[in-house]
């Protein structure tokens, strides 16, 4: 018995090492960078005044049904959901206060689009996190992978879709801009280009010193956003998680990457057993006995 | 290998229990069909912040590492070339080829349009390769079938025997066929799970900042898949005492007792992997003062550690009690880490909760129904079990 255990842990050992060194690349592996066409969204919470123009605008340019859940009177959503793809939210703590705008942060590096299994949720042009309808499984993966809790599900619906905001990428087809932007009446949320966006984050920061937390969230954050925020309160204050400058899927990628080879190992690990198993045959049946 | 041929056990099919099978079977799928009329809101306690519940948590991810007995005992029988375990494997066979169809049907109720499953393995080009999931997707729809298929000489020998000509001579010629091919299925059926065991590890490990800094590791695939050999063990190790009660069979002791020491050794690496690995990168902290997340910690370890002593001594192993006992311990700790995982120290943020609606959990508990009535069903009418204890001193 004793040989059975040491091969065992002889093999464990093996799969052990081959992990370890399949971190190995991690290091290695440059972070994406956003696509030379991305364009985006520049949020400044000093500019908005609550007035929610933007959730209704974004309903309408939407084709999503008022959310009147909550309350039978208002479209009054109290958070994402299936008929929301943006909120206004205020924050208010020690007599500070600030609006907070929630939408798909369109992630350089998405982790919905490293979950999705076929494709589905993909960057698509622009760098625009958009989903597909007949590639959807409705698996959810999206949801637990993305970090910012966006996607939502039709909970309700007996053939549901995932709904969340595409960047009113229709919108942006008819060389409109995002219903959002169009309509803030204080420009506190603003469309452009994401090279430009991130320059005039950056040029409003030296224009107004101590204005805004010293901070553009989403210029590394989580490996970086196509949606920028300029913020008077600091950002987990305003729900904006601390990611750190990696991009959540990196580290599935390197795993999967690094331990599958491109499907070079997996069929290596096949061929392998197999031989073992005809050698052991040839042998005959002994081991049982020794 | 003839002194210790499997057979059908035999006797009525329709006892009293089996009645109160098919009645929590009947509810379950009564309740599937009307999931499927109003959506996955009404019928079930999930929610944007916990798009995973149960079904996932359990009948996916725990069911199919409670069905790695298959798995297990193949890698030990034709890998490590111990023929003695023979007897085992089929039974191992037969419940990991009903645990994993029962994930994939659990897999079916849960997503949201399962019209699409099918474009999965055929939309080649489309694949994310990123996706652990997929990798999980692909692997379990291929396993299932082979499952089957090393199962399938059970069902053959006893269709050569039918009184239907047709049917024996087919049995008998797909049965020459097999003998040649089935090496190749095995050695599938032993990548396969070594492959999406581990990436059911990888598929939280997306979750990255939404799972507790105690759970999150680049080990997770790695501690998915050597826990799953452990629970594969302890379930071999359980059902052959089970079924040998049920059944009045002869019980496989000696094969028991050395099982369970390779899966002790299994078990204190696990334990010492979650532990060198939290040192290494400055977690230890949390292992004290993160409020229920330690104490779920410390009560998973436990789990893995008792039955690791238990089964580490010859004495422990002698006594089949201990055995029996050492395993369920394994079963339950295997199944709270990966509830843990994937459902406890998964954290949407704030305002969101979930528990499992009733219909949800009589589902589930449908299904578990209709995995024991297969069961026995086949174990009844098929050569799956065998009666005699193989080989007797030929050791010690
Ligand atoms: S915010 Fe979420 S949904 Fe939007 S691109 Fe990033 S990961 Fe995907
Ligand atoms: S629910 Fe749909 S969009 Fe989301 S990961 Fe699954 S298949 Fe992709
Ligand atoms: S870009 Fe369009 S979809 Fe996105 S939040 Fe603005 S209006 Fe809504």
């Amino acid at each position: 018995m004793a040989r059975t255990r040491r091969a065992f842990l002889k093999g464990l050992a093996y799969a052990g090492g081959t992990a370890a060194v399949s971190a190995v690349p991690a290091i290695a592996s440059e972070p994406r960078k956003a696509p030379d066409d991305a364009v985006g969204m520049l949020y400044d919470t000093t500019r908005c005044i609550g007035c929610k123009a933007c959730v209704v605008a974004c309903h309408e340019a939407n084709d999503l049904p008022p959310d009147t859940r909550g309350d039978a009177l208002y479209d009054a959503p109290q958070s994402l959901n299936d008929r929301t793809k943006n909120i206004i939210k205020l924050y208010q703590e020690d007599g500070r206060r600030s609006y907070m705008k929630q939408q798909c942060m369109h992630c350089i590096d998405p982790a919905c689009v490293g979950a999705c299994m076929i494709g589905a949720l993909q960057k698509r042009e622009y760098g625009i996190v958009t989903w597909e309808s007949n590639r959807c499984i409705g698996c959810r993966y999206c949801q637990v992978a993305c970090p910012y809790n966006v996607p939502k599900f039709e909970w309700e619906e007996a053939n549901p879709r995932i709904i969340k905001c595409e960047l009113c990428n229709h919108r942006l087809a008819e060389g409109k801009e995002p219903a959002c932007c169009e309509v803030c009446p204080r420009d506190a949320v603003i469309y452009g280009k994401y090279d430009e966006l991130l320059a005039e984050a950056k040029k409003r920061m030296a224009d107004h010193p101590g204005r805004y937390v010293d901070k553009i969230y989403g210029e590394h954050d989580g490996g970086g956003t196509q949606v920028l925020y300029l913020s008077h309160v600091p950002f987990e204050k305003l729900g904006l998680p601390e990611l750190g400058d990696e991009a959540v899927p990196k580290l599935n990628r390197t795993i999967q990457h690094g331990v599958y080879k491109g499907m070079i190992a997996p069929a290596a690990l096949y061929v392998a057993m197999g031989a073992v198993m005809l050698r052991n045959r040839r042998k005959g049946d002994k081991g049982g006995e020794s | 290998m003839s002194e210790h041929k499997a057979t059908p056990v035999g006797g009525s099919l329709m006892t009293p229990s089996m009645r109160i099978l098919l009645f929590v079977f009947m509810v379950g799928a009564a309740l599937t069909v009307w999931r499927f009329a109003v959506g996955l809101g009404p019928s079930t306690g999930l929610s944007d912040g916990y798009p995973w519940g149960l079904w996932i948590a359990f009948d996916v991810v725990t069911g199919t590492a409670l069905a790695c007995g298959g798995y297990a005992m193949a890698l030990l029988v034709y890998i490590f070339n111990k023929g003695k375990y023979h007897p085992l494997v089929r039974p191992a066979l037969l419940t990991s080829a009903l645990g994993y169809s029962v994930a994939a049907i659990g897999i079916i109720i849960d997503v949201g349009r399962p019209w699409f499953i099918w474009r999965i393995p055929i939309s080649v080009g489309k694949w994310n390769l990123d996706s652990a999931l997929l990798e999980v997707a692909l692997c379990v729809m291929a396993y299932v079938m082979v499952l089957w298929i090393e199962l399938s000489p059970a069902f053959l020998e006893k269709w050569q025997d039918s009184g239907n000509t047709g049917l024996a001579n087919f049995s008998r010629g797909l049965s020459k066929f097999m003998d040649k091919a089935l090496i190749w299925f095995i050695a599938l059926g032993m990548l396969l799970p070594t492959m999406h065991q581990s990436s059911l590890g990888s598929v939280i490990m997306l979750a990255g900042p939404r799972l507790h800094k105690l759970w999150h590791t680049p080990w997770l695939p790695f501690l998915y898949l050597i826990s799953c050999i452990a629970m594969g063990y302890a379930v071999v190790v359980m059902e052959s005492t089970l079924s040998s009660r049920a059944f009045g069979r002869q019980r496989e002791d000696k094969m028991l007792a050395s099982l369970s020491g390779v899966t002790s050794g299994i078990l204190f690496l696990f334990v010492a992997v979650r532990f060198v690995d939290l040192f290494l990168r400055g977690r230890g902290p949390l292992l004290i003062g993160e409020g229920y997340y330690s104490v779920m910690f410390w009560l998973e370890t436990v789990l893995f550690l008792a039955p690791a002593i238990m089964l580490a001594g010859s004495r422990g192993r002698a006594r089949i009690a201990t055995m029996f006992r050492a395993s369920m311990m394994i079963v339950v700790a295997g199944s709270l880490y990966r509830f843990d995982s994937y459902l406890v120290a998964f954290n949407p943020g704030p305002g969101w909760s979930y528990f499992p609606s009733v219909p949800e959990t009589v589902i589930t508990l449908g299904l578990v129904a209709m995995e024991i009535m297969v069961f026995i069903m086949l174990v009844k009418s098929f050569p799956i079990l065998s009666g005699t204890s193989p080989m007797p001193a030929h050791r010690k």
